[in-house]
């Protein structure tokens, strides 16, 4: 008799084009994509990067959280019949029918060397470290080239007004692929004078709040010591006790 | 060859599911089906990947036989080294430093900026990579980071918490430096330049997590582990500390007396190693998302595959808590892009409802994750009320645009900014439409055991964050393991510098706990069919893999 597959097994089963790659009878839908000018039919529905694994890449270089975070799949593309230059992350966008395809490993651009400590808070700090963002054309080419539909150019101009809380907040969700820097026509490195501008925000305008300069003393002058020492020999029994007691703060 | 037509993100199979869903809405707005009781509880506990049977064996050889382990990371520990003895010349140095650390986290990261304040130079510290500096877990943390700094919280309140948590399993020692050192490391993220969600007053901002008594978690926005790391990792560049990337370890060498005295590092694109040689390693490879045990989908990033532990084991350092593994109940089911990916507890604690392909509510939505993670496990097949997508895989949907219902016109832009992006992506619109989850692996509960200054039982060997075990016991916290990255990275930072200082001479290099362990594996009759570490999974299509001829 044949054995009835556990739920554990089917769910392996069911889950597997992520885990251990597709299977070819699976699939319904197919796209041509070119892979570095090589043309590959793969699975429609996939992502950039699953599309090329697909096809039989493996990548070392160019994947990293595989979720939308790190930057890492930088990638520029081209559909057939289109002059536009495209930018995207292989991980979070979806295949297309005649795609051209290829990976940006790696994104050269300078960064400044800095102690925070020891920067003046203002608009001097930006430009010392990078006289490029002088050579801003306005031309919003790193706006339209960012995978996380950013307002690049607008921070660039908040920056050389010295505007930094503008550039910190516009700039945070930036996941520093590299794309803008490598096609800006003026060659700034955008995400790296971003990064200097939200840290000197940081440093010097978000202060430290009261309340965790007072936790701080208290931990220093050693407040919890007795406690700690009941607590930290507490058995099992005890710490469940304890746990129990505890009282949720209200909503 | 035709491409998939989709109606608002969906295929149109899967729209015309949502209808119901929608039709339901309204009826299901005021009602969640009751919590379950301790019976039912137990009763769905037992389709948990954790507790489902199968899945998991002994450990039958080295420090830790005879424990239980998933079967995935137990081929790994039964697995043969990727080299031989004989192939790697140890008399050439590389990298002759005082302290090594493996892995670019926010543990590894953080610790290398300690020991450097430590008075280590800049050139006497060498992190390593496997992908490129940054790429990790840490990098994709949304919910934020735990640090008891309100005045009606206190480190004993975390400590009992993380305890509970943990199911009693943490070592108590160890919890204690989470806690207690959680301020001062958002006192170091404020000078280091962290922009940290604050309110009117200049206060933290600070939120509910799942198991906590009170509101501490910090968030940065929903991007609170990239805006951790790239501040940290900035800070790390301005100091010149020598950094390789590609060029995971694959070995760590010992002194043959059981003292860690560096690794073999391997250039992922040329194929050659390099000898690092150390006075103190530091290991903070993070966790195992991508073995996907038991056949889940993960959250974790490209590089998790368990190497730290493999490593470690191997020169005789002593594991614990490796058989929990945490799975989130939601995690994205759709689109395929997405698939794993974390949709954070908050969405339920704001109303968004688990509903099956029926549009019926089935489950109540905040109980304890892993009841609730079996409750859409049976939904989906026991029940068969799940929904199957283009790719074959099963999930639920979750009620999304009830969020809006209940807490008014635009809350989902306000509080999920980047997971609403994330859906945009695909055209789904998280506001009108509900998103299909299924369980997702999340989390390395254990590792390899630690204690407060992130030492292992193998000397000049520390470790810190998701490779670690003792910190969470059987089972995390969110919020905790940001926290874990930056106590233990620094703590291990600042001991290895201690540490270091107090070898004298230089190491001898050997491969001698290598050989010792192959000489396990096969007096244990294990065939040398496996080797680990792993290094990255693998994803390449099975046509191609077939008729794939090794040249070059």
């Amino acid at each position: 008799m044949k054995e009835k597959k556990s739920i554990m097994d089917r769910i392996a089963e069911s889950n597997k084009s992520v885990t251990t790659g597709i299977d070819e009878k699976d699939i319904k839908y197919w796209v041509t994509i070119y892979i570095m000018g090589k043309a590959y039919k793969v699975p429609d529905g996939l992502t950039i990067m699953q599309s090329m694994e697909f096809a039989g890449y493996r990548f070392v270089r160019s994947a990293g959280c595989r979720a939308g975070f790190c930057g890492a799949c930088a990638t520029v593309y081209r559909k057939a019949g289109d002059y536009k230059l495209q930018t995207a992350m292989a991980c979070q966008t979806r295949v297309e029918e005649g795609m051209y395809l290829v990976q940006i490993p790696f994104a050269p651009a300078e960064k400044a060397t800095y102690d925070i400590n020891k920067e003046k808070y203002n608009i001097g700090v930006l430009f010392k470290h990078y006289p490029e963002l002088a050579r801003c054309l306005a031309c919003n080419t790193c706006t339209k080239s960012c995978p996380q539909e950013l307002e690049v150019m607008d921070y660039i101009q908040a920056a050389i007004k010295g505007d930094f809380k503008a550039v910190a907040e516009e700039s945070f969700d930036c996941i520093q692929c590299g794309l803008c820097a490598i096609r800006c026509p003026a060659e700034l490195v955008q995400y790296h004078i971003a990064q200097l501008a939200r840290r000197m925000y940081g440093h010097y305008e978000c202060h430290e709040p009261e309340h965790l300069k007072i936790r701080l003393k208290e931990i220093e002058k050693g407040k919890y010591k007795e406690d700690w020492n009941k607590l930290i020999k507490a058995t099992v029994k005890e710490l469940e006790k304890f746990y129990a007691d505890r009282e949720r703060e209200p909503d | 060859m035709s491409e998939i037509k989709y109606i608002r993100g969906y295929p149109e199979y899967m729209c015309k599911l949502i209808n119901i869903v929608n039709k339901t809405r309204m009826k299901r707005k005021d009602y969640d089906p009751p919590a379950m009781s301790k019976e039912e509880r137990k009763e769905v506990l037992n389709l948990h990947p954790d507790y489902a049977h199968g899945g998991k064996r002994k450990i039958s050889i080295g420090q830790n036989k005879g424990d239980i382990g998933p079967n995935e990371v137990v081929d790994l520990l039964e697995a043969y080294p990727l080299i031989e003895e004989g192939e790697i010349d140890l008399s050439q140095i590389d990298y002759d430093v005082d302290i090594l650390i493996i892995g670019g986290g926010l543990a590894g990261t953080t610790a290398a900026i300690w020991a450097n304040d430590q008075g280590v130079s800049p050139d006497k510290i060498l992190l390593t990579n496997k992908l490129r500096h940054g790429d990790s877990n840490s990098m994709m943390a949304e919910g934020g980071t735990q640090a008891a700094d309100r005045p009606n919280d206190s480190p004993l309140i975390h400590f009992l918490d993380a305890m509970g948590g943990g199911h009693y399993a943490n070592k108590p020692d160890v919890v204690k430096g989470l806690v207690e050192d959680a301020p001062l490391i958002m006192h170091w993220l404020l000078e280091l330049g962290a922009m940290i969600d604050r309110e009117e007053n200049g206060d933290f901002t600070e939120k509910w997590g799942g198991g906590t008594c009170r509101k501490r978690m910090h968030a940065c926005r929903d991007y609170t582990g990239l805006e951790e790391l790239r501040v940290i990792r900035d800070e790390f560049r301005n100091r010149k500390i020598l950094c390789l990337e590609y060029y995971p370890a694959i070995e760590l060498l010992t002194d043959g007396e059981g003292r860690a005295t560096g690794a073999v590092l391997w250039n992922c694109e040329t194929g050659d190693y390099k000898i690092a040689r150390a006075k103190a390693t530091i290991l903070a490879t993070g966790g195992f998302g991508r073995l996907h045990i038991r056949g889940f989908p993960t959250t974790n990033h490209y590089g998790a595959t368990c190497d730290g532990v493999v490593l470690a084991y191997r020169t005789g350092a002593k594991l614990r808590d490796v058989d929990t593994v945490q799975y989130h109940p939601t995690g994205a089911a759709y689109p395929q892009q997405i698939i794993g990916l974390l949709l954070t507890e908050k969405l339920r604690s704001m109303g968004a409802q688990p509903v099956n392909k029926d549009g019926e509510a089935f489950v109540f939505p905040l109980e304890p994750r892993d009841v609730e993670a079996s409750a859409f496990i049976r939904e989906c097949y026991v029940r068969e009320k799940g929904v199957t997508t283009p790719t074959g895989m099963r999930g639920i949907w979750l009620d999304t645009p009830l969020i809006e219902i209940k807490n008014g016109e635009g809350t989902i832009d306000n509080a999920f900014p980047g997971m609403r992006r994330m859906f945009n992506r695909f055209d789904i619109d998280m506001r009108k439409d509900p998103v299909l989850v299924f369980p997702t692996l999340h989390y390395q509960n254990g590792g390899v055991e630690t204690d407060p200054e992130g030492k292992t039982n193998v000397q000049g060997l520390f470790v810190a964050g998701e490779v670690s075990g003792g910190v969470h016991g059987k089972n995390r916290l969110m919020g905790n393991s940001t926290l874990d990255c930056m106590v233990y990275g620094r703590r291990s930072g600042i001991y290895a510098a201690k540490y270091a200082k107090t070898v004298k001479g230089r190491g001898k290099l050997s491969l001698e706990h290598m050989k010792k362990y192959v000489n396990m594996l096969k007096k244990a009759g294990i065939k040398p069919e496996r080797r680990a570490p792993i290094l990255l999974p693998e994803y390449r299509g099975k046509a191609v893999l077939a008729r794939m001829i090794d040249i070059f």
